[in-house]
């Protein structure tokens, strides 16, 4: 089973200190790799503006730097950051790693283009990116381009990855980190296959198996939505459900729940929006989840998110004291990363919440699924 | 002494070696009370005197001759039309286990002269190839333990359901539901649906005790089971009962009970489950139903506004209409708007490499609720021997196919598919069903199992009795002749739907259990399914194991 911690924090920290904190949780992973997404994010070396894209990955040759470079200069992203990390290669199992890519571009001109459009653009450009990379043998690898966001993702033993990266030398901070230990399943030890799974601003991890997988995936991949490939890990499904619910349905993040453990029929009976909500599982009733899963998201706007499966069988919480707050997989992670709080206010999603960390990090926000939500459109 | 070339022999004339049963009889029990002579549907039995030589030499007296001994005994005819179907009726009415039939191991010359009178052989049943399908072979292969306990069936809560009826994409279904448009209509159904069997191919008892079964899994037991009526109509009270509800009413070519039907609309307290439209069914494609005349009772008569005592053959094809894209099209929106638009409409065809092409029509006509899919293993009350031997396509691959061709277009969930056609024809019921469900189906009908676990209905894919097309059938259930169906108690019936759907919904929860899935019907979950047969996984596309 895989390791998760996310901290959220007003005060900007280092992805370090979360994996620290993972350690305690060690008994729940083999190692086998960490995934990292920063949010809120700060160079020392360098003035950061939230709006300025960032590109994360690896570049595993000369040759697949150079073809980036030519590639991003050809489109007209100019580099405005490369930062370069402090790599003791000696820490790192892999050896084909030629850079590790965390590069910020100058926003381009977007020349009239809607904001839509011009995410579809930035996730375009990833997405060649990588195909890039794939039609090379692999020798590029990219995890995300997007304004504010920078993902780490490396094979190996976390604490030993953060060291061998040197991301104990504070000179990348965020406000919120999500992180995962992973424990290698059922796909293989592939680096697209590593928690968090991001698209277009969404990012989610989880724990746990989907065993609904292959349905699912088939009915994403069907929807022929750019960007709904992959599927390295059978948990990147619920990284686009999310996308899908909030920006192709347009739907409210309370719809999320509904969607993929959407209540039984006598439940919806009695639901204030119980008609509409009947029609929406039936028509999203491949998205439907499985689980056993503890599905934890972070959205552009620092938002964060908790969700359980239906049978609510993996162990999931969140603690924290208002300024900051964490989620975990395990309490002793919340205990590691907030050890400061009241632990009264702890507390365990059972199978009908969503448990929100507002961009505010004032209090937690609990939506339970009997709850009425506001649905602008379509109520 | 009789000369051998005397004995008058016609090309027909065959031995009870000749025939598919042999009846044994032994005289050491016999009481001769007449009860198996009596019962046997086609009078193979009879009671006969027999006198037995016994030569006598007494050595003393010099003196030589015979002596006769006379006794009574059962002997079986061997004329075509009064062979021994094998039921078994002769050994459960007999008191003493003295009688009963045993299958003939040799070859049966019988089979070459079925067709009598210039009639090809005609029976119920299904295709008789016995022997394990390509459904029983199935296993459940992906069992969740690696990061995860398994569920237990017994203590979580399983959503066993599935839906009926034509599924919007949910964009479209927000802008519907949004602009207060019209929105089809579904049903939550249990995925296990009682396949077609009219009311006049059935008894009205067994049809009773099925209704009752189906009417107490829903109020009773909680699981949504619906069933379907078959060409023929629907008895008038229960067309105006609140039973209506979990009945598909089927329409077929000979538009049998339509008049019926239509009258009652204004009458009907609840909407039918769906609409069935009949184009094939996979134990006989090409033919219509068939209902021979002396199944044509009087009620049967009145409910299908025709003569009493009259054949009742279906057109192979719905004559009014020109071809199957535009038949479809057509009595699917006639169909919809005679129920308001407010009971799903769906075709039933027979499994055929043609299926794709209907579907890919359906999938263009927004009112299609589904498709069904009926394979060469399906059973019928009467058909041609040929028809149900060797005509079709089996239902696996075919409902494989049409699922695969959805899921290509990203249309597997709007139209859902069911199919039919040897589901439990071994007994595996749930398995078999759930292999279906798994391989994309939405949902499963199942008739003859039906017939078998709930009626006692005597039928096997070797012959066995398999005579429901002649109105005798021994236990009741596919005969209008009062004296056969009063064998059979509604309220028995009744108490096996309940049996056997209680333990489908057990033995599902024990096969989603180890998957890991409870939450929702694993319909297209290919990757939990393997088979030990390379070419059958290659053109299913799962895994091969072994
Ligand atoms: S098995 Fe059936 S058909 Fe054969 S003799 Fe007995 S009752 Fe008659
Ligand atoms: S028992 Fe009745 S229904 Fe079954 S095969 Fe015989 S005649 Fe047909």
């Amino acid at each position: 089973m895989c390791r998760l911690a996310l901290k959220s924090a007003d005060t900007p920290f280092s992805p370090y200190e979360i994996l620290t904190a993972m350690e305690a949780m060690q008994e729940g992973y083999d190692g086998s790799g960490l995934g990292l997404l920063l949010r809120g994010v700060g160079f020392t070396d360098f003035n950061y503006q939230p709006d300025q894209i960032i590109l994360s990955g690896i570049a595993h040759t000369e040759a697949a730097l150079q073809r980036l470079n030519s590639f991003m200069g050809a489109r007209g992203y100019e580099l405005k950051y490369d930062h370069a990390m402090e790599v003791d290669s000696s820490l790192i199992e892999a050896r084909d790693r030629f850079k590790y890519l965390i590069r910020v571009y100058k926003v381009p001109n977007r020349d009239g283009l809607s904001r839509d459009q011009f995410e579809d653009q930035l996730m375009q450009t990833r997405l060649t990116l990588r195909k890039d990379g794939e039609d090379h043998g692999g020798d590029l690898t990219v995890f995300s381009f997007w304004p504010d966001v920078i993902m780490i993702k490396e094979v190996g033993w976390p604490l030993q990855i953060g060291n061998g990266l040197g991301l104990n030398d504070n000179r990348i901070k965020a406000r919120v980190i999500m992180a995962q230990g992973r424990q290698n399943t059922n796909y293989g030890i592939n680096l697209y296959a590593c928690h968090p799974f991001f698209i277009q601003g969404i990012s989610t991890m989880t724990n746990g198996e989907n065993t609904a997988f292959v349905p699912i995936k088939e009915w994403l991949i069907g929807k022929n939505i750019p960007g709904y490939t992959g599927y390295q890990s059978d948990s990147e499904v619920f990284t686009h459900i999310l996308h899908y619910v909030t920006r192709k349905l347009h739907l409210p993040l309370a719809a999320y729940k509904h969607i993929i453990t959407p209540l039984k029929t006598e439940e919806l009976d009695v639901h204030p929006q119980g008609d509409f909500l009947k029609g929406l599982r039936t028509s999203c009733r491949r998205l439907i989840i499985d689980g056993p899963n503890a599905v934890i998201a972070t959205l552009a706007d620092e938002t964060c998110m908790l969700v359980m499966d239906h049978k609510k069988m993996r162990p999931a919480t969140v603690g924290g004291k208002p300024g900051v707050w964490a989620i975990a997989s395990e309490m002793c992670g919340i205990e590691a990363i907030v050890p400061d709080r009241d632990t009264s206010l702890d507390f365990q999603p059972m199978r009908e919440h969503t448990v929100i960390i507002p961009p505010d990090r004032k209090e937690l926000v609990i939506w339970s699924q009997s709850d009425p939500f506001t649905l602008p459109q379509a109520a | 002494m009789v000369s051998v070339r005397s004995i008058y022999t016609t090309p027909s004339s065959l031995t009870y070696s000749d025939l598919p049963w042999i009846i044994q009889h032994r005289e050491d029990r016999c009481t001769l009370c007449g009860h198996c002579t009596s019962v046997c549907p086609v009078q193979a039995i009879y009671l006969t005197y027999r006198r037995q030589r016994m030569p006598k030499l007494d050595i003393l007296q010099k003196k030589r001759g015979n002596e006769y001994r006379h006794f009574v005994g059962i002997r079986q005819r061997t004329n075509i039309e009064k062979k021994c179907i094998g039921c078994g009726m002769c050994s459960m009415v007999c008191p003493n286990e003295a009688i009963g039939p045993v299958p003939n191991p040799n070859e049966q010359r019988a089979i070459f002269h079925l067709n009598q009178k210039g009639e090809a052989w005609k029976r119920g049943g299904r295709r008789n190839m016995p022997g394990r399908t390509t459904l029983d072979r199935i296993v459940f292969d992906r069992i969740s333990m690696l990061t995860d306990p398994a569920l237990d069936a017994g203590r979580h809560e399983f959503n066993l359901n599935t839906i009926l009826g034509r599924i919007l994409p949910p964009e479209e279904y927000i802008r519907r539901h949004t602009a207060g448009e019209w929105i089809p209509p579904t049903r939550e159904i249990f995925p296990f649906v009682i396949g077609s069997m009219s009311f006049g191919a059935l008894s009205p008892n067994m049809w009773l005790g099925l209704l009752q079964g189906v009417a107490y899994c829903n109020e009773v037991l909680g699981i949504p089971v619906v069933m379907a009526t078959g060409e023929g109509g629907c008895p008038p009270w229960v067309l105006k009962s609140p039973f209506l509800k979990y009945i598909i009413l089927q329409i077929a070519s000979g538009y049998f009970g339509w008049d019926e039907i239509i009258r009652a609309i204004p009458e009907m307290q609840c909407d039918p489950a769906a609409i069935e439209i009949k184009y094939g069914q996979g134990a006989k494609p090409g033919d219509g139903g068939l209902l021979m005349w002396f199944k044509v009772s009087k009620l049967i008569a009145r409910l299908r506004g025709v003569p009493e005592g009259v054949d009742l053959p279906s057109p192979p094809v719905h004559q009014t209409l020109y071809s199957i894209e535009e038949s479809v099209m057509k009595m699917i929106q006639t169909m919809s708007m005679a129920f308001g638009f407010r009971v799903p409409v769906y075709p039933k065809i027979s499994g055929s490499t043609s299926a794709k092409s209907v579907l890919n029509n359906l999938v263009r006509n927004p009112y299609a609720g589904g498709m069904l899919i009926d394979g060469i293993d399906g059973g019928t009350g009467a058909a041609y021997n040929i028809s149900l031997d060797a005509t079709g396509h089996p239902i696996a691959s075919c409902l494989r196919e049409c699922y695969l061709d959805l899921v290509a277009q990203g249309r597997q969930n709007e139209i859902p598919l069911f199919a039919a056609g040897g589901i439990g024809k071994n007994g595996n019921v749930t398995q078999n069903g759930m292999a279906l469900i798994m391989l994309g189906a939405s949902g499963v009908h199942i008739g003859k199992y039906i017939m078998q676990a709930t009626g006692g209905c005597l039928g096997n894919e070797m012959g066995r009795c398999n005579v429901c097309n002649t109105g005798i059938c021994p236990k009741g259930i596919t005969s209008q002749n009062e004296k056969l169906f009063r064998r059979l108690d509604p309220d028995d019936v009744a108490q096996r739907v309940a049996d056997v759907f209680m333990s489908i919904r057990t033995e599902m929860k024990k096969i989603m259990a180890p998957l890991g899935r409870s939450q929702s019907l694993p319909i297209g979950m290919s990757d939990a399914l393997g088979i030990n047969d390379a070419d059958a996984a290659k053109r299913l596309q799962i895994r091969y194991i072994c």
